[in-house]
Parts: structure tokens; sequence; C-alpha cells
């Protein structure tokens, strides 16, 4: 099942074995993210699509495989030695995770402070942009996260994960939780963001509108194990009962009745 | 490498003094890492109106939206002043990004935030304290009809996290209060050994560490104890749920949040209070019965034969009374700070300092006047 090893892949996961005691959440997974794709990790509740985000970002240590990041090995690395890695990434998680004691400008702020030398004016002016290029309106940046609704909180998280225009961005459920409208806001931001500034984007979710619209490619996950990887329509020929009933199911069905006639 | 990764720029201007055209060349990464050499200068770039400025991009390396915006705000700020710009060598992509900037650049505009004189934040101040004090009022009142209502119908009182507090409350405090009382008890007995001994009075230790002990600094170190451990754990514990909305579902699941969370705290530590006090009472003794018996020569049973005769029911009564008024403000300060708590966790930490600031507070308060009740009524 491991596809060969891909060089100048930006993430690289070979067999990779992760456990909470004795749960196994990952068994043998390999997958390769290009540059400049939109990447997207689904599977069904609990089948360690977030931990495996998780264990990618170093927040949590796998058992045994190796996961390159950029062509290093982040597994094990000093937090010293990350810190460069750290910079070229940006994470959105899935419950936004602001700073709830700082303004949604402070809180994208607070990255451009903490690692570049711009004056203080300009970066103000630079987390304006930013918060307008997630569409949250302009009065916003002034609010505290607890002010606002579910929706406008996770494009502050947005804003403040691409603060430092990061070439590597992760999204943990970017339109869970979202009106259909704020939703599609998302998906052409993802594409945009990706377009415009060349991303690669890797993101867990479960949002088929928002797959068959964004994603290059999809990996299936299922208990610890990858069913298959390619794009919506390679994998809607997969043959696997997970897979078929996935897509076929009648959400499944309809979000890829919508994006033929989008085509 | 370096060169690659901060931004550079060129200005070369026409001969004449005041220059009627000039050449900008922009090269090198515009990135949020990279501009902050060029920014002043491009702040401080100042051309007359009217004359022609080309600017040649073709050598920037990397554009991110963080250097799309100085370029972008650079443009605007000369255009603004009647400069002619003409831009060279934009790469499609870089073009797309900068459209994107200034797409997005007219909705950035926002209201400075209003500052506020020093008379309306005194008032403000004020105001909220007035609030805070009407609020905690209503909370007791609240707290009240709760219990008269769980007391008219008993099977509605909650006996497991009754128990539960008493266990945490109560229980778990007894090694730290023993010890400290015993603490307690010691020192009261050293210092006063050496004056007692001067008099030839050393039997009257077992009145001074008796009184002292079971009227005042049981009760009162007790509280105060309490205060810290547990009046923080319930602010801390009502605060987080009332931020994760967990007190909103219980209210739409039709259990009130007093009858749950407040009357089991408040009933638990007024049973556990008194227990811990009498406790530390028999700590606080047998601290400064052993000092007494190694400073002054007091054995045990003279020292205990004394304490008999010296201290009366009332002298213990008034101090284990006490406790169950110290232990319902705690109980009611504590829950009601949680209450209190809103939005961020900030706001948790910061209403468990006031949670723990305020009880020790009315706990003084409190002992300071029934002090002179008791003076009144002679006890």
């Amino acid at each position: 099942m491991a596809p060969p090893q891909e060089p100048g892949a930006v993430v690289d996961i070979r067999a990779l074995h992760t456990r909470f005691g004795k749960a196994v959440v990952h068994e043998n997974v390999s997958l390769a993210v290009r540059p400049g794709e939109i990447f997207s990790l689904v599977g069904g509740s609990g089948c360690g699509k977030s931990t495996l985000l998780r264990a990618i970002i170093m927040l949590l240590r796998p058992v045994s495989g190796s996961i390159r990041v950029f062509g290093q090995e982040v597994i094990g690395l000093s937090d010293e030695k990350a810190l460069p890695l750290r910079r070229r990434w940006g994470v959105m998680f899935e419950r936004g995770a602001l700073f709830s004691s700082l303004t949604v400008a402070e809180n994208v702020g607070m990255v451009l402070h903490e690692h570049t030398r711009i004056s203080a004016p300009l970066i103000d002016e630079i987390v304006a942009i930013k918060i307008a290029l997630t569409g949250l309106p302009a009065d916003a940046g002034a609010k505290y996260p607890n002010e606002l609704s579910g929706g406008m909180r996770k494009r502050a998280a947005l804003a403040r994960a691409i603060a430092l225009d990061p070439e590597l961005l992760f999204l943990d459920e970017p339109t869970a939780g979202l009106d259909p409208l704020s939703a599609s806001g998302i998906d052409e931001l993802v594409k945009s963001l990706r377009d415009v500034l060349g991303l690669t984007i890797m993101m867990v979710t479960h949002d088929l509108d928002l797959l068959w619209r964004t994603a290059d490619r999809v990996a299936v996950l299922d208990k610890g194990n990858i069913l298959g990887i390619g794009s919506m329509t390679e994998l809607s020929h997969l043959d696997h009962p997970l897979v078929h009933e996935y897509f076929y199911g009648p959400r499944g069905r309809a979000a890829r009745e919508q994006a033929w006639k989008k085509k | 490498m370096t060169a690659m990764l901060i931004a550079q720029l060129e200005i070369e201007t026409d001969t004449a003094t005041v220059p009627a055209s000039a050449n900008l060349r922009c090269a090198g990464a515009w990135t949020a890492q990279g501009i902050a050499p060029v920014e002043q200068r491009l702040t401080a770039l100042s051309f007359p109106s009217a004359s022609k400025l080309v600017i040649d991009v073709s050598a920037i390396s990397a554009l991110d939206t963080a250097g799309a915006w100085l370029l972008h705000r650079t443009l605007r700020a000369l255009e603004q002043r009647g400069v002619k710009v003409r831009i060279s060598g934009m790469r499609p992509e870089f073009d797309a990004l900068l459209q994107l900037i200034a797409a997005r650049a007219g909705t950035t505009e926002h209201a400075a935030p209003v500052k506020i004189g020093l008379l309306a934040s005194i008032g403000q101040q004020t105001w909220r304290s007035l609030l805070g004090f009407s609020g905690m009022l209503a909370f007791v009142g609240e707290s009240a009809i709760a219990l008269l209502r769980s007391l008219a119908q008993p099977r509605r009182i909650r006996w497991r996290p009754i128990l539960h507090n008493l266990q945490t409350a109560g229980f778990e405090a007894l090694p730290i209060t023993g010890l400290l009382s015993f603490l307690m008890g010691v020192v009261i007995a050293y210092q006063g050994a050496d004056q007692l001994q001067r008099f030839g009075a050393n039997i009257f230790i077992a009145d001074l560490v008796g009184l002292a002990m079971l009227r005042e600094l049981s009760p009162l170190l007790t509280a105060i104890i309490v205060a810290g451990r547990s009046g923080s754990a319930y602010t801390a514990q009502i605060g987080t749920m009332k931020i994760n909305e967990e007190i909103d579902a219980l209210r739409t699941i039709g259990v009130g949040p007093q009858e749950l969370l407040v009357l089991p705290k408040i009933l638990a530590l007024i049973i556990a209070l008194p227990l811990l006090t009498v406790y530390a009472d028999v700590a606080g003794v047998l601290g400064g019965m052993i000092m007494a018996s190694s400073k002054l020569g007091v054995s045990f049973d003279v020292f205990l034969d004394r304490l008999d005769d010296a201290i009366s029911l009332s002298s213990f009564l008034t101090g284990v009374g006490k406790a169950p008024v110290f232990a319902a403000i705690i109980a009611l300060v504590g829950c009601f700070q949680g209450f209190q708590a809103s939005g961020s966790a900030d706001s948790v930490g910061r209403q468990t300092t006031v949670s723990v600031v305020q009880s020790i507070f009315l706990v003084i308060v409190a002992d300071a006047l029934f002090s002179i009740v008791f003076n009144w009524l002679n006890l």
C-alpha cells in the first residue's frame, strides 16, 4: 500500500504507527503531500485524522515511522530546531483556539510581533488586511473571541494561521459548524489562498462540498490504515464498502451531482 | 543567501535638484520576514507631485501578503500626492496577489478605540462595584430560596455531591489544617512562655493557649485555609462551567444550577468547617502542650487539669459557633464569583483571585463583628 518515496513532497509520511495506551490509532499510514496541492484527509469520526495532523505538527509523538516536512524529519526534533519549521507552516485548530484574553487583531498580530521585525503600525495594517482577506468585517479586529459568532471565530482563526504567510497550511475541520454561505466562503478562500499565495494545504474535513470543490487529492483513513489516495473522481470509483457509502450515501450523492453541474 | 531573504530598494533620481522623474527598483524577498529594512525608507519616501516614477519590480524574488500590502500602501500614498506611478516587470502571480490585496484594502479602515477619562473610569468602577454588591445580595437571596425549597422537599437534596464535597473540602483538608494549627499552638506557647516565666505564672500557659486557640485562632485559621483550598476551587469549577455553557445547558435541562452546584457546596461546608475547627482546636492545644512541657516544664496532666478549669464550655462553643457562618461566607462568595466569570480563561483566573481575597476579607470582618457581639453578651 505504501506509495514510493516522493522527492520534493512537502509532507511525507512513512509507515506511521501511533498508539494511545493500548488503543492503536494508526497502524501503517504512508502518504505524501505534493507542493501546491490541496490535500484532504477524510474518514469516520475517531479514525485518527486529527491525530495524524497533530503528529505532523509535533503535538504528539508517534510510536514509530517517519514524518518529513519540507524534507526534514520532525519526529524527535528539538524545539529549537523546530522553530524555523514552525514559522513555515500555519495551523487552524478545529475550535479556533484563539487566545481568549486578546482581541482578534492582537491574536493575529501576536505572531507577527513574535517572529518579524516589522514596525507596530505596519503590523496593524497587515493584520487588518489579513482579517479582511478572511472575509471578516473590519470592526471584528477590535473584538474579543467570545464576542464573535462561531463562523467569525473560525475566520479569525484562519487569519491567525496565515499571519506569517506560511508555505504550508493545516486546517482542521475548516467548515464544521458553519452555515452553508460561510462554508462556501471558506471554500473560495482556501482555493484563492492556494492559487494566489501558492500555498500547500493539508486539511481534515467531513464537508463533501468542500472536498469536491477544492481538494486535489484525498486520502481515506479507516481503522488506522489508508484505504485509498486519489482525486475525488478516482476515489468514487474505488470498490470499498466504506468509501462507497461515503460517496454514494445521500449526502455524498448530492454534493457530487452539484460538483458535476459546476463543471 | 541572506541577501535573497530580505527586501531591497534602490532609488535613482535624475540629476535636477527637484526631481521630475525617478526610478525605484525593488528586489529581494518582500515577505513578512524580509520587509522590515525597507519599511522605514518607503514611509519616508517623498516625491513632488506631478513627477513621474517608474517602479521596477522585476527583481522581486518572493512576495507575500505583507509585502504586497506594503507595496500597495506605498503606491496609494504616492498616487494621492499626485505622483504618476508606472509599474514595470510585474510577474502575473504577484499581480494577482496585489489585485487581491487592493480589492480587500477598501474594507480595512477601522475606528480607533475610544479613550476613557479618569472621572468616567472612576464612575464605571463605582457602578461596577455597586452592581457586584447587588448581584451578591441577589445571589444570597436565590440560594436561600433554593435552600428553603430543598428543605420543603427533602427528596430533592442532592446527597452525593454533598458527600463528595464533604470529602474534598473536609476530610482531605485534615492534614494541612492539623499541621498548621499544631504549629500555631507551638508558636503561641513559645511566645507566651517567656512572659509567663518572668512572673512565675507558668501554669497559665494552658489558659493562654486554650483560650487563644479555641475562641479565635482555630476558627479563623481553618476558615482561611478552607477559603484558599475550597473557595477557589468552587470559583474555578463554576467559572469554567459557565464559560463552556454548561450552566446554560443545566438550565435548559430544567435543573437549577443553584440546586445542583451551590446548595451541596454550602451544606457540605457548613457541616465540614465546624468539624475541622474542633480538629484544629485539638491539634493547636496539643502543639501548645508539647511546647509548655519542653520550655516551661509543665507536664501534660498538669496542663490538661488547668485547661479543664480555664476553658468554659461557652469558650469552646463561641469558637465552633462561628465556623458555620464562615463556611456560608466562603461557599457563597466562591460560588457567586464563579457565576460572575464570563468569556475567557482570563476571567476565571481573575474571579478566583477575587473570590479568595473577598472571602478571607469577609471572614475576618465577620470575626470582628462576632467579637463585638460576644463582648456585649459577656460571653
